[in-house]
């Protein structure tokens, strides 16, 4: 027992919080990287990480393709659907006001989980987890679905791979010298539209590869993105705006916290986040990693 | 002697506001020339034309036989152009060497990364600073740096000695000497013409979006009243 609660429900709950929260990290991560050189708050995020787990699905039941294959196809179908949107639309609008981005991107969410919706219906669809993925291992304290862990350690590996991409590679330093200054680095002969194609692609593949982890957690229903979106949205003010470091860690963070909200106080814990998000905005302005803070 | 670069009746706006009302200039290979004139009559904006970061443009710009106009932003460079702004352009989120780094190489026969640090002993030191914790004349020196890297065959220069100590500008003036040295084609454009007599081999005069003077460094004697009087010096 701990502060009264049993040990089992704190773990089992920490869990939970840690499962979402390697899905906020991995989707604010995206929607981060996204917005830093595109300036776009995309909304089609939700959708895309949706579209990851159909992906993952439709694979399965036209395909026969396993989970560990749908893993590495479903986010390079994803991305390489979004790079199409990016060149053929996204990128006539960056010459206006931010806002056309936003608008654009929210009717494409529409669009998309409209159609899904027509053809699929609303309810949720299983995807069973991979056979060498299920079961449960006896930590002593509780007992850890394999999936679950699975979850949060490949989240937490893609994650560091995509910000030692950013921070390490020669393309990550042009992705973050055209965050600052895009005119400068296409002038130093560096294709930046293709970069911002290329950007916009990773990010919808990050939320893609989310879709096909969360595939086996929840059910695979056309709504599952807009649900999420709100709190990744909420998640990326807190960590900061473009940060991307802010958003992994507050991605996790924010996911424990709710978890814990369940444990102590849960009629609180489908508004902890957003209350959070309010208090950040008051007194950071910019985000806990924000750089103008 | 051929041009390398030429500009002929090159106009230019930003937005609504016509700014450059025929620009004719040529430089030849390994030459540098320096475009005075006082704040606000095209210098600036000549550079961002040619470079073709303006992009509401008309008129010719060749350089090496190849028509510019036609050529998106990032193929510019490759042509081998290179660029030096005003505001130094050096990048916060990375460090000096990576800011060192960041522009690809266009041609052969840019510097290595040893001559560079061997000319800015300053920039070895402080290369895994964040760039824009040097100070303004390592700034400078960071930004000519990184193009002198990429192998460009002519460097677009915009006020290097803007708002630097006097041993910094004669630091950078003796960089542009060793350029020379290296057949180097220089586009200066400077206030500072006392700087300008030591390194440029001829001068345009600008005002209003034209050039209205043209002379060598060797006349600069005889012209020191039209510059007096054009200057403000």
């Amino acid at each position: 027992m701990i502060f009264g609660i049993p040990v089992q429900a704190l773990m089992g709950q920490l869990l939970v919080g840690l499962i979402n929260g390697s899905f906020y990290a991995l989707l604010s991560l995206g929607l981060a990287i996204i917005f830093g050189l595109l300036r776009v708050i995309n909304f089609a995020h939700g959708a895309q990480y949706m579209l990851g787990a159909f992906a993952a699905l439709l694979l399965l039941n036209w395909g026969g393709i396993n989970y560990w294959l749908a893993l590495i196809l479903a986010p390079l179908i994803v991305g390489l659907m979004a790079a199409v949107v990016e060149k053929t639309m996204l990128s006539r609008l960056y010459k206006l006001d931010h806002l056309y981005g936003l608008l654009f991107t929210f009717g494409l969410a529409l669009a998309i989980e409209g159609t899904f919706r027509y053809f699929f219906g609303a309810s949720g669809k299983p995807y069973a987890p991979p056979a060498q993925l299920t079961g449960a291992v006896n930590l002593g304290f509780m007992f850890l679905p394999i999936y679950r862990g699975w979850v949060v350690i490949a989240s937490l590996a893609v994650c560091i791979a995509v910000w030692l991409l950013i921070e390490k590679t020669k393309l990550g330093a042009y992705l973050r010298a055209a965050t600052e200054n895009p005119v400068l680095v296409q002038a130093f002969g560096v294709n930046v539209p293709l970069l911002l194609t290329l950007t916009y692609a990773l990010g919808a593949g990050l939320a893609g590869f989310a879709g096909v982890l969360a595939a086996p957690v929840y059910q695979v229903s056309p709504l599952m993105g807009s649900n999420l979106i709100i709190i990744v949205f909420a998640v990326v003010v807190v960590g900061g705006m473009g940060s991307i470091l802010g958003a992994i860690v507050t991605g996790y963070l924010l996911g424990v916290v709710e978890g814990l909200t369940k444990v102590f106080y849960p009629e609180a814990s489908n508004i902890v986040i957003f209350v959070i998000m309010a208090i950040v905005l008051i007194l950071r302005p910019a985000g806990l990693f924000g750089k103008d803070a | 002697m051929s041009a390398l670069l030429s500009v002929e009746n090159l106009q230019a706006w930003y937005g609504e506001s016509h700014v450059l009302h025929g620009v004719n200039l040529t430089v030849a290979e390994g030459e540098t020339i320096c475009i005075l004139g006082r704040n606000g009559m095209g210098k600036t904006t000549t550079l961002r034309s040619i470079m073709g970061i303006l992009r509401k443009r008309t008129g010719r710009i060749e350089f090496a036989g190849r028509d510019m106009m036609a050529l998106p932003l990032h193929q510019t460079a490759r042509a081998g152009l290179g660029f030096v702004p005003e505001e130094r352009g050096i990048f916060a989120s990375l460090s000096v060497e990576e800011n060192l780094m960041l522009p690809p190489r266009v041609a052969p026969g840019g510097m290595s990364v040893e001559e560079i640090y061997a000319l800015f002993p300053n920039l070895q030191e402080r290369r895994n600073s964040q760039g824009t914790k040097l100070s303004g004349g390592e700034q400078q020196m960071l930004a000519m740096a990184r193009i002198l890297r990429t192998g460009a065959r002519c460097l677009l220069l915009d006020e290097p000695t803007e708002g630097l100590a006097p041993v910094i500008i004669q630091a950078i003036g003796e960089v542009l000497q060793k350029l020379k040295g290296r057949g180097m084609t220089v586009v200066l454009v400077e206030q500072n013409f006392r700087f300008a007599a030591k390194v440029a081999d001829r001068f345009y005069l600008m005002d209003h979006g034209r050039m209205t003077a043209e002379f060598p460094v060797a006349d600069l004697p005889q012209q020191m009243d039209l510059l007096h009087r054009e200057l403000g010096v």
